[in-house]
């Protein structure tokens, strides 16, 4: 998961990716080549008393020194480059990738979900990137230059690596086996712990209504200490990892003068060399070290790598046709030609082969219980939701034969749970029309009976709004959500259940304002009020999935008992008369 | 840019980089949490030093070693027999001046070779001396994984414990998606910094120090100019830390700003799409993105020179030694052990330097997020409780309630609800009717202390609000909100929210009553089904219904029903309204009503406008009136007609 990913999102950097290559192989090739200046200054310097070689060499030195420091900088700046833009990238794709993002594969993530694999997720890429493209590069020549060098100063003794080596990665090996498992469970651990959180936010008025802190508080805790306790093991097998490496290096060292001293008294190997030898088995073990560090952070940035492959994996359900048609009519027409919608899996359609027509110019309305399929009727016309069997057809071409740009430009939409964004009023009104003058933004807010209270906020149109619409009431959001969708000038209206959160009277007068303005588009509102829609020309009764009953409140009063039922229940025996 | 709803407040939310506040202060306060644990960070600091110590004496043994070699090998040189004064006499004669210099230094037995026992006995101790050191690193390492993950989980207690006590107003008026950067993001990254930066950094210090003083110990001149490298490696570190320290913040800061716009899109997501906003909000995020890449960027690059810079010191430092220790052992000053000893600590003094460089890459970063953490545990809090709080007497049945003089502003300058007054006997039904924005919310967000009131006073039974915590208050209350909020858990553990303690009976009892348990049975795992958080698999009315079933169970003396029945359909509202006129009875309630049938029983009509209590009465008494009411009736009731 973690190369595919890696492959996809570091291709634009090949480039960059080389030149950092080179650059850490220069630096690590002078830091290679250090110690054995090093050793030269010793054998033919410190030994000979040779005072002038002694500072030929440590000029020689100091100039290496210099140009390895230059080197890392640089590295240090295409790594950050790579790493830092490579997560910049990733987060890119995700999110455009959500944005193509059908009402079901929203779902399937769940929101809060998709916002940690955007930045959190991304987070631990990047902070591995960073890592890898220094260490993981570093700690290979760095092992492999190290062995020669060391081969280089004395070949009998490096068979002493032949040993040292595989002790080192058996004991990694075991340490990484022992470690994976735990780091994938902690992932989840803060994953839930997360989740908790994310709750208490979200469900902030419920818990103090239920006065359910301590319960909270509990569930939190057994959250945390579960997380604590996982990530203590974690940590103390760690704890003895490092030193039981520290202490197979400085044994190795011991083993190094041992059997170097014997080498170096039968005047095999020069003293020198056996310093500079001590040096490079050193480096070695010392890179396989740094590796060790960067496969620390590797199952958590592939667990990290997984998610976000999640999503990139997911082929929006609903996407544009191959070869898109462009309806030659404009007039908002809707057609339910035998529509059939069941979830995947489910044995029982929600709906059941629909047919009916919503004419331009008229109000259509779809009323019926919970469950019926209200909302999910609505849902299918802007192809949220793809039907299973049958077609809906605007301005009389199959939705799914449409580009979806130009489906959804024909759709005013007004849904169930007013939502606004941050910014003004006016941004707001204007997000489906950008170009909108303050005249049509006045005037639907007028006929949204939202121009009083809007005139009487501080900034007017540009009064602030917070993220959500949280700074004004649910009545007043759903009125400037009412508003947006007249300023797009649709050809389809879609109304789902928006007036319930307004009073009777001001659901009455917007509905009149409404009728009169939009006058030649077509109209759908779903309602749960009878006065909401008996003046509707069309009214669609639904009952568990199926048309019960189409026509005017005065034809479906005579001919349909379920919606004669609704009007009892709602305005009382004689309004059923 | 774009000129989008979210591009407005966004350009004008994002400021630029700020430095961060006082680093000192985050940092102390953060030290100020290992408080509780002075006792084990004080044997983890003995046990450090212990490793230390340990671990710093091997390379001067490791040197001995070396001094037994070459003390053999120039021995082996020197004829046999003659004392070493003879040798230095001899090597004077033959021209070797320089080299009888060095010799003088050592300690050697002309003729003899290396003498391999030494050898063995010195490297015995070396072995024995890394062993031990190895022993302590562990118990150490153990100890301060302990401390770290208490700290840690003391401090994801802190910030729950906080998200409990702030004030509703905070909720209301922060992103929901930087809190959650906070207390998720910033929370997760300081957790890193704390687990594999406290530890190393001891460590590491321990070292410097221990390297420091074996240096001093072998040899002062050396040790003065290896010294040296300290407070010039301090001095880059400040300099360069100084710089990222405000791309760090500025990196965090717009981390929770792309996460307030990823959630804000998300959750419009099918605004975003019907409008036709996709390219915009896409281009919205990528200067966002862009914006944080710059400075993640500049802050990772920065802090990144730090390491590389110290190195280039040290290894400058390194040339420096072996060229000055080259001279000094040429010149029998310093003996060729002493020399490589040195050298090898120069270089395990070079290691825990970078490494403190390294990790102060990592510690600023934390520092930013703890920088954050602590802005919002910080946040101002709830009024505390009173110490001395009473409890409401309650009556058999219902609770009475009296509002008197009561005032409300959310903005000092703004009043909204003003000197209001009521009396509500246990069992009256109080009717909340009014334009939309007229003031209802806030009354529900009052009466169960969402919000103080800031001037008057409220009773629950006789009792003073402000005599009472907020829990004795919300006990006296059952809610059906209008959020249908949700939580991970089963259905039944979703109902008994409220009444944890419920039997099974309860809750299916509840559940009939709000025709919960009609849809529940058809799932298959009924109650036990597991709701996710946004509770996907249940339809809005259904959300609706479980909520209501939750307020059946908790059954509380006062009702608030917050245009409860909104998203349930005509039939089975006529069955809930039923239930909830028998759960009403005797009990006292406040409905927020949208529908005559409420509205015609209620004892008391409170019509509310711009905030004020405009009219109150029951319904004939209001009729007769011929007042807002009258015409609000009218309207909704002139639909109904045909």
């Amino acid at each position: 998961m973690l190369t595919r990913l890696m492959r996809t999102f570091l291709r634009p950097y090949a480039g960059r990716i080389t030149v950092l290559v080179l650059l850490l192989v220069a630096q690590t090739a002078g830091n290679l080549y250090l110690p054995n200046l090093n050793a030269d200054i010793i054998d033919g310097g410190v030994v000979t008393g040779n005072l002038h070689y002694i500072l030929r060499t440590g000029l020689w030195m100091l100039i290496l020194t210099f140009a390895i420091g230059v080197f890392a900088i640089i590295g240090v700046y295409w790594a950050s480059r790579v790493s830092m833009g490579a997560g910049a990238d990733i987060r890119q794709a995700i999110f455009t990738r959500v944005q193509n993002f059908s009402a079901r594969d929203m779902n399937s993530f769940g929101t809060a979900s998709l916002i940690t694999r955007n930045t959190n997720d991304v987070q631990q890429i990047q902070i591995f990137l960073q890592m890898a493209l220094t260490m993981m590069v570093i700690a290979p020549i760095m092992s492999v230059g190290g062995v020669i060098m060391a081969i280089h100063e004395g070949a009998t003794l490096s068979t002493l690596l032949l040993v040292v080596v595989p002790i080192m990665a058996i004991f990694i090996g075991i340490v990484m086996i022992r470690v994976i498992p735990q780091f994938r469970s902690m992932q989840r651990k803060i994953d839930r712990i997360n989740q908790v959180l994310r709750e208490q936010i979200t469900g902030v008025r419920v818990i103090r209504a239920f006065v359910r802190n301590d319960a909270e508080a509990e569930r939190f805790g057994v959250a945390n200490a579960d997380l604590t306790a996982t990530a203590l093991n974690v940590n103390r097998v760690f704890a003895l990892a490092m030193p039981v490496m520290m202490m197979i290096l400085n044994l190795s060292s011991v083993a190094v003068v041992w059997f170097g001293g014997r080498l170096v008294s039968e005047n095999v190997m020069p003293i020198g060399n056996l310093t500079a030898f001590l040096t490079y088995i050193l480096q070695i073990l010392i890179s396989v070290m740094m590796a060790v560090m960067v496969a620390i952070l590797l199952p958590r940035a592939a667990a990290s790598a997984e998610r976000i492959e999640q999503v990139l994996d997911t082929a929006p359900a609903v996407s544009d046709p191959p070869s898109p048609v462009t309806p030659s009519r404009h007039d908002g027409l809707v057609r339910l030609d035998g529509v059939s919608f069941a979830y995947p899996g489910s044995e029982r359609p929600v709906l059941d082969s629909l047919r009916v027509d919503f004419e331009p110019g008229q109000t259509n309305a779809i009323i019926g219980g919970t469950g019926s399929g209200k909302t999910t009727l609505l849902n299918l016309i802007p192809r949220f939701f793809d039907v299973t069997a049958g077609a809906v057809l605007v301005n009389g071409v199959d939705v799914r034969d449409q580009e979806l740009e130009t489906l959804w430009a024909t759709i005013g939409l007004v849904p169930q749970a007013a939502y606004l964004f941050s910014g003004t009023v006016a941004s707001n009104l204007r997000f489906g029309r950008p170009d909108a003058t303050d005249a049509e933004l006045w005037r639907a807010l007028e006929i949204a009976q939202a121009r009083d209270f809007v005139a009487s906020m501080t900034g007017g149109l540009d009064a602030p709004i917070d993220q959500g619409g949280t700074n004004v009431s649910g009545g007043q959001r759903q009125r400037l959500s009412i508003a947006r969708a007249l300023v797009k000038k649709p050809s389809v209206y879609l109304f789902d259940d928006c007036f319930s959160a307004l009073d009777a009277a001001t659901d009455a007068r917007l509905r009149e304002a409404l009728h009169e303005e939009v006058s030649d588009a077509t109209v759908v509102i779903v309602a749960q009020r009878v006065s909401t829609i008996m003046h509707a020309e069309r009214i669609v009764v639904l009952d568990d999935g199926r048309i019960v009953g189409v026509g005017t409140h005065e034809a479906l009063l005579n001919s349909c008992d379920p919606y004669r039922e609704i009007v009892i229940s709602q305005l009382g025996e004689q309004a059923a008369r | 840019m774009s000129m989008g709803p979210m591009g407005a407040m966004r350009g004008a939310g994002a400021a630029p980089p700020r430095r961060s506040r006082d680093l000192r202060t985050t940092s102390r306060r953060l030290l100020r949490l290992l408080r509780p644990d002075r006792a084990k960070l004080f044997a983890a600091l003995i046990l450090g030093v212990a490793s230390v110590a340990f671990m710093v004496s091997g390379p001067q043994i490791l040197g001995n070693a070396t001094n037994v070699l070459f003390n053999g090998l120039i021995s082996k040189k020197l004829p046999l027999g003659m004392t070493k004064a003879q040798a230095l006499e001899y090597l004077r004669l033959h021209g070797h001046s320089q080299i009888a210099a060095m010799v003088s230094g050592m300690n050697v037995i002309p003729g003899t070779g290396v003498n391999v026992g030494e050898l063995g006995r010195v490297l015995g101790a070396a072995a024995l001396v890394y062993l031990g050191g190895a022993a302590f690193n562990y118990f150490q390492g153990y100890t301060m994984a302990g401390i770290t993950q208490r700290v840690m989980a003391a401090m994801r207690r802190d910030v729950e414990e906080k998200l409990r006590r702030l004030p509703l107003r905070y909720f209301d008026s922060h992103p929901h998606g930087d809190v959650l950067s906070r207390v998720t993001n910033d929370i997760d990254n300081l957790t890193t910094t704390i687990q594999q930066g406290l530890s190393q950094l001891l460590t590491s210090v321990l070292t410097v120090i221990g390297v420091l003083a074996m240096m001093f110990w072998i040899s002062p001149l050396l040790a003065a100019v290896a010294a040296v490298t300290v407070p010039v490696a301090i001095a880059i570190t400040a300099f360069i830390a100084r710089r990222s320290q405000t791309q760090f913040a500025a990196q965090w800061e717009r981390t929770g700003t792309l996460n307030g716009l990823v959630e804000e899109t998300h959750s419009g997501h099918e605004l975003v799409q019907a409008f036709g906003r996709r390219r915009a909000t896409v281009a919205e995020f990528t200067s966002q993105n862009q914006r944080l890449l710059e400075s993640s960027f500049r802050a990772q690059f920065l802090s990144g020179i730090i390491q590389p810079s110290i190195q280039l010191v040290t290894n400058m430092n390194y040339v420096i030694i072996a060229v000055v220790g080259g001279y000094r052992v040429a010149s029998g000053l310093l003996s060729l052990g002493a020399v490589i000893a040195f050298i090898q600590y120069s270089r395990q003094f070079t290691m825990p330097l970078t490494q403190i460089a390294g990790q102060m890459n990592m510690l600023q970063s934390g520092l930013a997020s703890a920088e954050r953490v602590f802005e919002f545990l910080d946040a101002e809090e709830e009024t505390p409780e009173i110490t001395a709080a009473l409890t409401a007497p309650a009556p058999a049945r219902g609770g009475q309630l009296t509002l008197e003089h009561v005032s409300f502003r959310y903005e000092p300058d703004e009043p909204l609800i003003d000197d209001f007054t009521l009396d509500v006997a246990p069992g009256e039904t109080v009717a909340l009717v009014g334009p939309t924005g007229a003031g209802k919310t806030t009354m529900v967000n009052l009466l169960v202390r969402f919000y103080e009131i800031t001037a008057g006073r409220i009773l629950l039974n006789g009792v003073d609000y402000r005599d009472l915590t907020r829990d004795e208050v919300r006990r006296a209350f059952g809610m059906v909100l209008q959020d249908t909020w949700v939580f991970t858990g089963s259905i039944r553990d979703n109902i008994a929210y409220g009444r944890p303690d419920a039997s099974f009976d309860d809750v299916v009892a509840a559940a009939v009553a709000a025709h919960v348990d009609n849809f529940v049975r058809t799932l298959p795992d009924g109650y036990d089904t597991i709701l996710d958080e946004d509770a996907s698999n249940l339809s809005s009315g259904q959300k609706q219904l479980l909520t209501i079933a939750r307020a059946f169970l908790a059954d509380q003396s006062i009702l608030i029903l917050d245009e409860a029945t909104s998203n349930v359909d005509t039939r089975t509202e006529v069955l809930i309204q039923e239930a909830m006129a028998r759960l009403r009875e005797g009990r006292t309630s406040f409905v927020i009503a949208h529908r005559l049938s409420t509205i015609r029983h209620a004892h008391v009509i409170l019509v509310m406008d711009h905030g004020r209590i405009i009219e109150q009465g029951d319904h004939d008494e209001l009729m007769a009136r011929q007042g807002l009411y009258y015409s609000l009736y009218n309207s909704q009731f002139a639909g109904a007609e045909i």
